[in-house]
């Protein structure tokens, strides 16, 4: 403690300006960050005549009918629950079959397993616009085109990828003992997954579930090249149709607390997760 | 194609690692071990994922790249084999050429803006304290990284419609604070509707939404770092700026490179922020992007054909980028793996 104070009381001019200057520099970074984010909260209880008026004056009144009209004529609200059925389908899928996947390829030493593994890892590589063409028409032949399963089934395809590397390190790092001491104790090899090796894994499928969260509430080409049924649209095609649209019925109101509608959700993932995912991004960087 | 996916990459996964390669007399014994109990197991829980993954991901992949050769148009069956012809198409058309220059140009220039931003504010914030006592980054370093990483919560399409807003000529902030300032001829600035604001002003955008998340993946890497190392370099007399050369980036090395190259995959797609801004291509399109021009002669142009020639060629400049990051690495040292131990 007093050795902190005594290095502070030295404190040199160079190291003073140094600091300083750090604080100048971090702080116009932050405010880059939060003054658009605040403006656009602001923005979105004024009514559209206030917007033109000047893009400073604080709303005379909370005019709360951007919000109502957002979820309703705009149709934002049907657009939520869509996407929350999607991304809450896709996340549960996607979580168990990768962590299946992962968890055969990182215990089982059986023939044909690197081949997976790279075709796995290949698929983080490609753009996914090389195959947006076709997997057009495969929807289309399963019948799934423009259907929200259809949605799903592609959103748990493509995160599977990333799922399956960030988990096969996971598993690999588990310890062997355990699971022998399960199959000696008696359990197949379907109960110690289940009951031994998902649950030992659950710090990385946090990680890796919070990622695809963010992931595929994000997911735009993919709902837009594949779900052009309006009823069916999810927030972020929805949201991107409203604002092209606004241009000409000019709802800015509506449209700003369209903005914070989609933005919230995310946002309060992410304070709420935030240590456990500044912590996974660490433990994914430092092996 | 995650990378695209997922906007920036999730958190580096741990380097990889290669399963053992299966010696003949393990495969043998492996032959001998099958139980119903494993065989069942494995059908499942490999074969529902992989099933899934070939159909929707392989597949489409493999068929792009045969498609490419043909005139398919989508909705009829018929179709011939055309060669090269729809990549000399594209290549001698204007409209493409010039998205693979914007694209090409956001690959190049994006990517370095959002590394360099975001390993200085990294380092201020873990290692720029005080070069006296213990080795730290400078005070409120955690709200600053809370901070930083909130433009990767906020989903791509909003940062784009978001800023969208705050650059409109008429009711926009920018334009608000700038004439207010005393710029009156920022009146009603068109940033997007001018040639040669808009690619600017959409890689701007395009840095807002990235530099956090990579600042907080390279905090975590400098961290990583044990605090000797920069000890060692104060007593022998090293700055703040000789450290962060000669110490800070060849040890976060790797990470740097996998930031390079998810960078450039987003780069090389672009699709989101170029859509939010302007869905057109921009002032004589000068932002339009491969991506957009692939989906338009796909499913307005009904050019199938030709659309998965561009996507064949998005996937071949992806790999030009990533070939050479990998060779820009290695030609400037980074063969000699540096080992902490």
């Amino acid at each position: 403690m007093s050795a902190t104070a005594v290095s502070r009381a030295k404190l040199s001019v160079g190291e003073r300006s140094v600091a300083v200057s750090s604080h100048i520099v971090l702080s116009i970074w932050a405010l880059l960050v939060i003054l658009p984010l605040l403006w656009t909260l602001m923005t979105s209880f004024k009514t559209t005549s206030e917007i033109f008026a000047s893009p400073f004056k604080l709303p005379a009144r909370a005019a709360l009918e951007n919000y109502s009209s957002a979820w309703t004529t705009a149709g934002i609200g049907s657009f939520f629950f869509n996407t929350v059925f999607v991304v809450g389908s896709a996340l549960i899928l996607v979580m168990l079959l990768g962590s299946m996947c992962a968890y055969v390829l990182a215990r089982f030493d059986f023939p044909g397993n690197r081949i997976v593994y790279y075709m796995m890892l290949g698929g983080l590589m490609i753009p996914i616009f090389l195959a947006i063409v076709p997997l057009f028409f495969v929807l289309q032949n399963f019948g799934l085109l423009n259907t929200l399963p259809g949605l799903v089934v592609t959103y748990v395809a493509f995160a599977l990828p990333f799922t399956v590397f960030f988990l096969y390190a996971f598993f690999r790092s588990l310890p062997y003992e355990i699971s022998e001491a399960a199959a000696i104790d008696g359990a197949n090899e379907w109960r110690t997954f289940f009951q031994i090796m998902l649950p030992m894994a659950r710090p990385g499928l946090a990680t890796v579930a919070i990622m695809n969260f963010l992931g595929l509430w994000n997911q735009f080409l993919l709902p837009v090249a594949l779900n052009t049924n309006h009823d069916n649209y999810v927030l972020s095609q929805g949201l991107a149709a409203f604002a092209s649209s606004a241009g000409y019925d000019v709802n800015f109101g509506a449209l700003f607390a369209a903005v914070v509608i989609t933005v919230a959700p995310v946002l309060v993932v992410y304070v709420i997760f935030q240590r456990q995912l500044q912590g996974s991004v660490s433990q994914g960087t430092m092996k | 194609m995650t990378a695209a996916a997922y906007g920036p990459p999730a958190p580096t996964p741990p380097t990889v690692v290669a399963p053992p390669r299966a010696v003949p007399n393990r495969a043998r014994r492996w032959r001998r071990n099958l139980t119903f109990d494993k065989i069942s197991l494995f059908v499942v829980f490999l074969g529902l994922p992989l099933a899934l993954y070939v159909t929707f991901v392989v597949s489409p992949l493999i068929q792009a790249v045969s498609y490419s050769f043909t005139d398919w148009s989508g909705f009829s069956p018929n179709f011939k084999p055309v060669g090269l012809a729809n990549y000399l198409k594209i290549l001698s058309d204007d409209t493409f050429v010039k998205a693979m220059r914007n694209n090409t140009l956001l690959a190049v220039i994006v990517p370095l803006i959002i590394i360099v931003l975001s390993l200085a504010l990294a380092t201020m914030v873990t290692v720029g304290g005080a070069s006296t006592g213990q080795i730290r980054g400078i005070r409120a370093a955690g709200f600053y990284r809370v901070i930083s990483f909130f433009p990767y919560a906020v989903p791509a399409i909003i940062t784009g419609i978001m800023w969208n807003l705050i650059f409109d000529p008429s009711s926009g902030l920018v334009n608000g604070v700038l004439t207010r300032m005393g710029f009156s001829n920022f009146k009603s600035f068109p940033w997007l509707g001018s040639v040669r604001t808009a690619m600017p002003t959409m890689m701007f955008v395009i840095v807002w939404g990235f530099v956090g998340f990579y600042m907080v993946l390279f905090i975590a890497a400098i961290k990583g770092i044990p605090a000797e190392i920069f000890e060692a370099a104060r007593i022998d007399g090293a700055g703040r700026l000789r450290t962060a050369w000669s110490i800070t980036i060849p040890l976060i090395r790797e990470n740097v490179q996998t930031a390079y190259i998810y960078l450039g995959i987003m780069a090389i797609d672009a699709f989101v922020y170029a859509q939010a801004l302007n869905p057109q291509g921009g002032p004589e399109n000068s932002t339009l992007t491969m991506s957009q021009e692939l989906l338009s002669t796909a499913f307005q142009k009904g050019q199938f054909g030709v659309a998965c020639a561009m996507g064949v060629v998005m996937g071949l400049m992806t790999l030009l980028f990533a070939g050479i990051v990998f060779t820009i690495n290695r030609v400037t040292g980074g063969k000699d793996r540096i080992t902490l131990a």
